[in-house]
């Protein structure tokens, strides 16, 4: 078996990990992966053809395939090795990358730092347990926009879409564009799952209905699907009997969700956070394995990419310090003055020569443990180096307005609106965070008193 | 006239505020998180315009579909009559992101301009 090595090794060349890979390489990092299983870089975003992506980042609207381009441009002229159409089958805690493709065959691949970046997929409908017939004409939103959008083939001509989440909406359109009919797109929260701005210009737009708070109770054909019946839900999401209707369709497009890939992560014994379905993962987003960092949709799922650039050069800087610190680790002191040594790498400052940061993998007493309260669903990372500029992104359980989001007792952030679709970004501070006495760290939402005139 | 416009510029979609007088002018914008929604909610308050993003079919490339935009948006009307023009667009890699596909297209002023390199 073929055997190699580099410093930084990066699983999945979308955004997430393009991004890892050039932060790694800027801070210093001298033999750098990115491992790929599709035949080009850039991810989900070759086949997000539509625009909204870059505005943050780039001042820019762009497409999926542009924003793409820009990293890839930008991996190009640099050496980072990039290994397309190879597929990476299993890592170990000692962090060596099995990975196999057509030329080599099965390779061994032993990295100082491996980063997960393989981003998300789409739950399908075997885990949603429609009832009625499995006839031909069901996909998933996202195998659907590949079908449109990189083969050119629209696969029906009247749609339903189950789910409002982000693919559904841009499928919407993508089909009413394309010639075919959207009859509905459903939902079963009160409100939809997506963006809002995908709902203002893909849906009504179209005028394409959103039918709240309904689910589809049942699939009719036999060899394609000829309709579907659907009605509204109460408040336990069951079915309420008398509001059933049909609708005909030869296709139906699920949009319900979708989940990190985390595989590889659970296979090694990587502690995954309940909630986000992704590793749980400090401030330099290294998960519980020393050394496996993860950024991206496989480690929570993101509506914005320019987000997930960012979160992704954390991850870079911190494996590239990670690595070179590994090439010292014969003459490292583990903090003989009995304080702790300097936690964790910054993209500012490398680790000192010869100095631990150990602390980051552990839940150590210098980590503060992140609290999820009062309407808040999940907060990324899990756990807090108070040394370290930290960036907090979370998500809310429930819509609401006039609100503040208060970050322990250290920072009140007003909100004129916050809903689950739109991740939070909350910047953290050493100097802020040394204000901070306790363990634990609760994030909540409270609600403001406003006066409106 | 109090009108709300969802800003569809970036993600964030800010509610916007137009505050409308009676001779249909903009009086006041509010709510607008950054200076685009300002500009946006203008345009949509007088004549709504949207970037078309489509494919054309590519012969000699690694897909079947080149991605393609309007480089600015165009009146929002003509968005079925644009995807009726470019259905029959063929072009032949290579092709480099930002090269132009159609000039100009249906008299707008914009054009069709590739999103990738293929
Ligand atoms: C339909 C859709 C619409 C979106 N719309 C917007 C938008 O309008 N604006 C915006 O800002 N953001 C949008 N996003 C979000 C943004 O595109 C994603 O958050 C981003 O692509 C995530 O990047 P990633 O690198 O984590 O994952 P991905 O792009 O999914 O990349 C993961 C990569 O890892 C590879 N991989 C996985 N497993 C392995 C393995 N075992 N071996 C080798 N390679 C592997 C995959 O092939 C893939 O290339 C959208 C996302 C989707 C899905
Ligand atoms: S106003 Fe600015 S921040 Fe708000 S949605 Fe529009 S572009 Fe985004």
């Amino acid at each position: 078996m073929k055997q190699l090595t580099f410093d930084v090794a990066v699983i999945g060349g979308g955004p997430a990990g393009l991004a890892a890979a050039l932060a790694a390489k800027e801070q210093g990092a001298t033999r750098v992966l990115i491992i790929e299983r599709n035949l080009e870089l850039g991810g989900i975003l070759q086949q997000c053809i539509h625009h909204g992506f870059g505005l943050h980042r780039f001042k820019q609207e762009l497409t999926g395939p542009e924003y793409a381009q820009r990293f890839i441009d930008m991996v190009c002229r640099t050496d980072i090795e990039v290994m397309l159409e190879t597929m990476v089958l299993e890592i170990t805690n000692q962090k060596q990358i099995y990975a196999i493709n057509q030329t080599q065959g099965m390779m061994q691949i032993d990295a100082k730092a491996i980063i997960l970046a393989m981003g998300c997929r789409e739950r399908t409908r075997g885990a949603l347990r429609i009832p009625g017939t499995r006839p031909a004409g069901v996909f998933t939103a996202g195998a659907a926009q590949r079908f449109v959008n990189i083969d050119g083939y629209i696969p029906g001509k009247r749609a339903v879409i189950l789910g409002s989440g982000d693919i559904g909406l841009i499928m919407a359109r993508r089909f009413t564009l394309e010639g075919a009919e959207v009859k509905a797109v459903v939902e079963i929260l009160p409100y939809a799952a997506g963006l809002t701005r995908n709902v203002v210009q893909c849906l009504d737009d179209y005028g394409i209905p959103l039918i709240l708070q309904s689910t589809i109770t049942c699939i009719h054909g036999k060899e394609r699907i000829e309709g579907v019946t659907i009605a509204q839900v109460d408040q336990d999401w069951n079915p309420i009997a008398g509001t059933e209707r049909d609708i005909s369709c030869d296709t139906l497009l699920l949009s319900v969700g979708l989940i990190p890939e985390n595989e590889l992560s659970s296979q090694v014994g990587i502690q995954l956070d309940p909630v986000t379905n992704g590793p749980a993962v400090d401030s330099n987003l290294m998960t519980s394995i020393p050394g496996i960092f993860a950024c991206g949709n496989v480690l929570h799922v993101h509506d914005l990419v320019d987000f997930v650039s960012q979160e992704a050069e954390t991850a870079g800087c911190a494996a590239a310090a990670w690595a070179s610190e590994k090439q010292y680790s014969s003459t490292r002191i583990i903090a003989s003055t009995g304080k702790p040594g300097p936690c964790c790498p910054t993209s500012d400052s490398i680790p000192f020569d010869g100095v631990a940061n150990e602390c980051c993998a552990t839940w150590g007493s210098t980590q503060i443990i992140i609290k999820p309260g009062n309407n808040i669903r999940y907060v990324v990372p899990q756990r807090i180096c108070p040394d370290k500029k930290t960036t907090l992104y979370l998500r809310v359980r429930k819509p609401d307005q006039d609100v503040s989001i208060n970050v322990g007792e250290l920072k009140r952030m007003k909100h004129t609106f916050i809903r689950p679709s739109e991740m939070i970004k909350i910047n953290l501070t050493p100097e802020l965070l040394a204000r901070h006495q306790s363990d634990y760290l609760d994030i909540h939402v409270v609600k403001e008193m406003v006066h409106h005139d | 006239m109090i009108k709300t416009v969802i800003c569809t510029v970036c993600p964030l979609s800010c509610e916007v505020e137009l505050t409308i007088s009676a001779t249909n002018e903009i009086e006041k914008i509010m709510h607008n998180r950054c200076p685009r929604g300002k500009s946006y909610a203008t345009t949509e308050h007088i004549a709504p315009r949207r970037t078309l993003t489509t494919t054309v079919h590519i012969e000699g490339a690694i897909h079947s579909m080149l991605p393609v935009r309007t480089y600015e948006p165009i009146p929002k009307e003509l968005l079925h009559q644009v995807m009726q023009e470019t259905a029959n667009i063929n072009v032949t890699s290579p092709i480099k992101m930002g090269d132009i596909i159609v000039r100009d297209i249906l008299g707008t002023g914009v054009n069709l301009i590739a999103t990738r390199s293929m």
